[in-house]
């Protein structure tokens, strides 16, 4: 560059740079202001700032949990314990939201007119009562409806609901690893010969039943395993126990709490209203005339819905559905009403108001949610570009 | 580039606004930054809970009253002279001390337990103990629970989250060897529903507060507390610290209360006990000594608090025990009296 001609010329590039640096030099000064006056001021309040408590003790327990823990345990995993049950009634929500939703919105586009309408009124009165009351509404009525723990809805002998939660056999394994390494392998078979059977149909327009032989691989190969592979499996079924002339538990098996069943409930049925919405209003994007073309080369319904309509739909449909899975998340921070041990009720909650460290623990609490959010977007975003038109 | 040239100086004041700024926060030093504040803005800056019978409650009309709220209204009475000059904050016992540190309330007065780790570490000061409490457990009647030895391993508690309740109760099952399920729920009313219907055999709180919260149950006679207490709950108001003529107006704030009692001044005899013969009375009174002036206040700053707010026990007998949520005062009554209620000499 020439800098004897540099001239600052407001007419030129210039013009567009020198609002976004001062821009930012704006943002970063107050950015450093508020961290001197934070700082300042815990000062004088003698409260100190360090992430030291983490390694201590948390010395309280919590009711559910996907690893190990208790009271002896430090803040650190009293965190993930509530990270980790975060994202489980997440994924949960996740699962049966999308389910639920991609039912209800093809079911509103269902030529049977009391299906249409179901679906219709699903979803007018789900997504318009605010998420919290529907929390409180299936954990109370729920609490309200299921009988004490003598007098459980026996499912088989095997499984129980009450009150206190579902009480669901424990499965027991032997040589578990060899089972688990045959799915992988299953998987692994069926995403090769996926490959090959396009092959086959794109080079010799061969159809081979790539479903058929699929399903067989996932639950062929896992079988075989406990005929040749050792493995074994029994169930540990909970059993009753009095504890007082009144006061009855169920012992052994899974107990899977009410908060959670609630909780995932609420967020999927909520949730699920406006997959709903997304998937119907992907499939009335896709073109009538590309319905038409494909059922005129002779595509079967099936082959029209897989090969032409839903390519097409996803796309309009996995943006906003995207902003779906992540407020769900986020609203999963409901939980601490109905008492479900997630991230906030344990660690903003819990933890916070043990140590009163305010501003270290809301910061990691904010940004594990901001982590949370951000890889489900990154995903989403990596799955929308592979189902994109690749212009070719 | 008109546009361009008043971005750019509307950044650039904005900056300079900011570095002005910074000289602004930060509060406390020897003289009581938060007397001044509390005198300028004419009321006293409460913290309380969101509704404990007999503690801190608000009625329909929204006004606040309890042994806690009591505690509020001595500080107006003395600082500014009249005790309804209090701006009420409700919070949860997630927000208190936030509240607190952050200078949003002055006081607070929440049914709070004084414990090393919150008095050292956090920022906060205990100014002294207005209630004596204790953990207990409520248990349905027919449950066959008498006492906490009948408690086996999968029994399931209720409690609240982050208060002292959640670590005695560990500490409790734990001493006991009794695996136990926690259910913990971050407000009080969804504790009661969620034990109301049968998802918890046990409800554990503060006697004080089962005692309250009972009367909240579909069928309060059907429910009893065990007669065990299993640990000790000192509760009492906090202020933040490094504020310590502040700290010193709370104390006696609340001592001048309980003295009172002990010298038999009440909210009726206090102004015609001027002429008393008994020099501490005559100080309780402001007759006698400067007491007032050590905290910047004038002499008569505990007389307002007796004539207007009363002395202790009309405080208990107005809000607990005419309210039948501990009729008894137990360990509440004056040292004088059997009780542990005893507090340094006004003088």
């Amino acid at each position: 560059m020439n800098f004897k001609n540099f001239k600052f010329d407001l007419n030129n590039k210039n013009k567009d740079l020198i609002p976004q640096v001062l821009t930012i030099l704006f943002l970063v000064l107050v950015v450093i202001y508020f961290t001197i006056n934070a700082q300042n001021n815990m000062g004088n309040r003698g409260i100190s700032f360090g992430f030291g408590f983490l390694s201590q003790e948390s010395s309280f327990d919590i009711t559910f949990s996907l690893i190990d823990y208790d009271g002896s345990d430090s803040y650190a995993r009293a965190f993930l314990v509530g990270l980790l049950n975060t994202i489980l009634v997440s994924s949960i929500g996740i699962f049966f939201a999308t389910l639920l939703g991609v039912t209800i919105g093809i079911g509103r586009l269902s030529q049977n007119y009391l299906i249409a309408k179901a679906a219709e009124w699903y979803v007018e009165i789900f997504r318009n009562i605010p998420l919290i009351l529907q929390i409180f509404f299936w954990y109370f009525a729920a609490l309200r409806a299921l009988p004490l723990t003598i007098d459980s809805i026996n499912f088989y002998d095997i499984s129980f609901l009450n009150v206190k939660g579902w009480y669901v056999p424990r499965f027991i394994w032997t040589n578990f690893s060899v089972f688990f390494y045959s799915i992988i392998l299953a998987i692994i078979s069926i995403i090769f010969f996926s490959r090959y059977a396009k092959k086959q149909r794109d080079e010799f327009g061969k159809q081979l039943p790539t479903l058929y032989i699929s399903l067989g691989l996932i639950i062929g190969l896992p079988l075989l395993t406990f005929i040749i592979g050792g493995v074994g499996l029994s169930f540990e079924i909970p059993v009753l126990e009095q504890l007082s002339k009144t006061i009855y538990v169920y012992k052994g098996g899974v107990s899977i709490i009410p908060e959670l069943i609630s909780l995932a409930l609420a967020l999927s049925m909520y949730t699920a209203t406006f997959i709903a919405e997304n998937v119907r209003a992907g499939i009335l994007g896709v073109g009538k005339g590309q319905k038409e073309a494909a059922a005129s080369i002779g595509l079967t319904k099936g082959q029209i819905l897989k090969l032409v309509v839903m390519p097409q739909a996803l796309r309009i449909i996995i943006p906003p559905t995207t902003n779906q899975y992540l407020n769900l998340t986020k609203n999963s921070s409901l939980a601490a009403a109905i008492a479900y041990p997630d991230i906030v009720l344990v660690f903003a909650g819990t933890a916070l108001m043990q140590t009163g460290r305010a501003i270290e623990i809301i910061s990691i609490t904010m940004l594990t949610y901001l982590s949370l959010s951000l890889s489900i977007s990154i995903f989403m975003n990596w799955y929308n570009k592979k189902i994109a038109i690749k212009e070719k | 580039m008109k546009s361009i040239k008043t971005w750019i100086l509307v950044v650039l004041a904005s900056s300079l606004l900011v570095a002005c700024g910074q000289g602004g926060g930060g509060a406390g030093s020897k003289k009581s930054k938060t007397l001044d504040n509390t005198k300028k803005a004419g009321f006293v800056k409460c913290g309380v809970s969101q509704g404990l019978p007999g503690f801190s409650n608000a009625d329909a009309s929204g006004n606040w009253t309890g042994i806690d709220v009591d505690v509020c209204r001595a500080v107006a009475a003395a600082v500014l002279g009249d005790a309804d000059k209090v701006k009420y904050t409700p919070l949860s016992a997630k927000e208190r001390f936030t509240a607190l540190t952050s200078g949003e309330i002055d006081v607070l007065a929440r049914n709070t337990t004084w414990t090393l780790s919150r008095d050292a570490d956090i920022g906060l000061t205990f100014v002294g103990v207005n209630f004596y409490d204790g953990q207990g457990f409520m248990v349905r009647k027919n449950s066959g629970i008498n006492s906490v030895n009948d408690f086996k391993n999968g029994i399931s508690a209720c409690t609240n989250t982050g208060t002292t309740t959640e670590l005695n109760m560990r500490d409790f099952f734990n001493s006991k060897n009794i695996k136990y399920e926690p259910i913990a729920f971050e407000k009080a009313d969804e504790v009661v529903q969620a034990y109301d219907a049968g998802r918890c055999d046990t409800y554990t709180t503060d006697k004080s507060g089962l005692a309250a919260q009972r009367t909240k149950l579909s069928a309060p006679d059907d429910h009893k507390v065990l007669p065990e207490t299993i640990s000790k709950e000192p509760l009492g108001p906090v202020v933040r610290q490094g504020d310590s003529v502040w700290e010193d107006i709370v104390r006696w704030s609340l001592n001048t209360m309980i003295e009172a009692e002990e010298y038999g001044v009440n909210s009726s005899n206090a102004s015609s006990l001027k002429e008393s013969e008994n020099p501490a009375i005559k100080r309780l009174v402001g007759a006698e000594g400067e007491l007032g002036a050590a905290f910047g206040l004038d002499n008569e700053w505990s007389l307002r608090i007796i004539e207007q707010v009363g002395n202790y026990g009309e405080s208990y007998k107005k809000h607990i025990a005419d309210t039948n949520i501990l009729p008894n005062r137990g360990p509440n009554e004056l040292w004088t009296k059997g009780g542990i209620l005893y507090v340094p000499p006004a003088r």
